[in-house]
């Protein structure tokens, strides 16, 4: 199935977690935020939180200058 | 009208202000931590609206590239060497004197946060590193006085409420952050000074409502803005309970507060400098440094700090009489340290 992933399509299988999802991206999930349709998943839910088609995922770093 | 109604005659005209949230203004007190880019157009944002006191924290001096983007600076301020926080206190003086400003020129760490936060109703964000963000963070939800996280980088902002009790922490978003040298600053992305006035607005509107007594209209999200693209996005930071297994609000951890997570050494944003702080605060006589340093280089002082330009070398140490040294000319802490145990002695 497709999903969006900071704005770029991307084909993962259906039913995938969000923990899985950063594994594939090869992300670290605790330097990061992760927004699917446009709410905060908390770390604790990453493992839980199943992918359906068409999800708008946003992974958000923090920035650090000013 | 009598003359401070005058000055602030717009301000108390506007619905979400009004003569009420004038007076609760004028009793307020904020801490701004950090007075470089972010700092010095909040400072400025509380000022000239009319905020009861301000303490403006920052450890660093004025320097040529900050010209670009940090207002209230200026070359006359590079040229003296003066430290921000001093420099802006100066302007801020000029332009609305009825406010206290109290500038501190120190660094921000675990054995003075709860000192800073102490008296004040709100803190913002002005910084540029994430240490002392976290380390806000961990001083906020221990004092239960809420912070204003922002940060920019680029063209890109982002900035957040944290009301302890009430919304999301930092750490509910972002667990830890990056390591040393893995994510971008403004040496390597660079910065323009537009998304610094997008990102610090926001925050200054934050700071009017809780300040004024309309906390209530905060909306709790993240707010990312980027000025190159004219994107604007809000994350929606979850429940309550999806907070209770946050380390910090949930689980109450405090580990910047405990110096768990704290660098003695610090990379500085857009500098070619890192600062190296020694595990206590000193007190150096900045007159005998520059008798001993006069041989090695150029030496200029000034009531707050002393420059040494080591004759041979790019280097340029920049000393504080708390023992502190801004080491510019390189990004590495190990060098840095280096440079600071063979001038000022470790």
């Amino acid at each position: 199935m497709q999903i969006q992933v900071n704005g770029e399509a991307i084909e993962v299988e259906p039913g995938r977690s969000i923990a899985k999802l950063l594994v594939q991206l090869q992300k670290q999930a605790r330097y990061l935020a992760v927004e699917r349709n446009g709410l905060l998943v908390p770390r604790s839910r990453h493992g839980e939180v199943a992918l359906v088609e068409g999800d708008a995922i946003e992974i958000v770093t923090l920035v650090g200058g000013g | 009208m009598d003359p401070h109604a005058s000055r602030y005659a717009k301000q108390i005209l506007f619905h979400g202000i009004g003569a009420e949230g004038q007076v609760r203004l004028g009793q307020a007190s904020v801490l701004v931590a950090g007075c470089g880019a972010l700092g010095t157009a909040l400072v400025e944002g509380l000022v000239r609206a009319g905020v009861g006191r301000v303490r403006l924290v920052d450890r660093d001096f004025v320097d040529l590239s900050n010209l670009q983007r940090q207002v209230l600076f200026d070359e006359d301020d590079v040229a003296r060497g003066l430290p921000k926080a001093v420099a802006a206190a100066n302007k801020l003086g000029r332009i609305n004197h009825e406010v206290t400003v109290e500038p501190l020129v120190t660094d921000i760490g675990p054995d003075n946060v709860l000192a800073l936060f102490q008296g004040m109703d709100l803190v913002l964000d002005g910084l540029d590193n994430f240490e002392t963000r976290f380390l806000l963070n961990d001083a906020s939800l221990e004092t239960g006085i809420p912070w204003i996280y922002a940060g920019c980088l680029g063209a890109h902002g982002q900035t957040m409420p944290v009301i302890p009790g009430q919304t999301a922490c930092l750490r509910c978003l972002i667990e830890s952050p990056p390591d040393p040298g893995t994510a971008d600053t403004c040496d390597t992305a660079g910065i323009i000074q537009p998304i610094l006035s997008a990102i610090t607005a926001l925050q200054l509107v934050n700071a009017f409502k809780l300040l004024v007594g309309r906390g209530d209209e905060i909306e709790p999200v993240l707010t990312l803005v980027d000025v190159w693209d004219n994107s604007h996005r809000k994350l929606r930071l979850g429940t309550a309970q999806e907070r209770q297994s946050c380390p910090a609000c949930g689980l109450g951890q405090r580990d910047w507060l405990k110096g768990e997570r704290v660098a003695r050494s610090s990379v500085l944003c857009g500098r070619n400098a890192v600062q190296i702080s020694p595990a206590e605060r000193l007190r150096l006589s900045l007159d005998d440094l520059a008798t001993r340093l006069a041989p090695v280089g150029t030496v200029l002082q000034n009531a707050f700090l002393l420059r040494l330009e080591p004759t041979g070398t790019d280097y340029q140490i920049t000393l504080f009489p708390d023992g502190r040294a801004i080491i510019k000319g390189t990004e590495d802490p190990v060098v840095a340290r280096s440079v600071y145990a063979r001038y000022v002695g470790a």
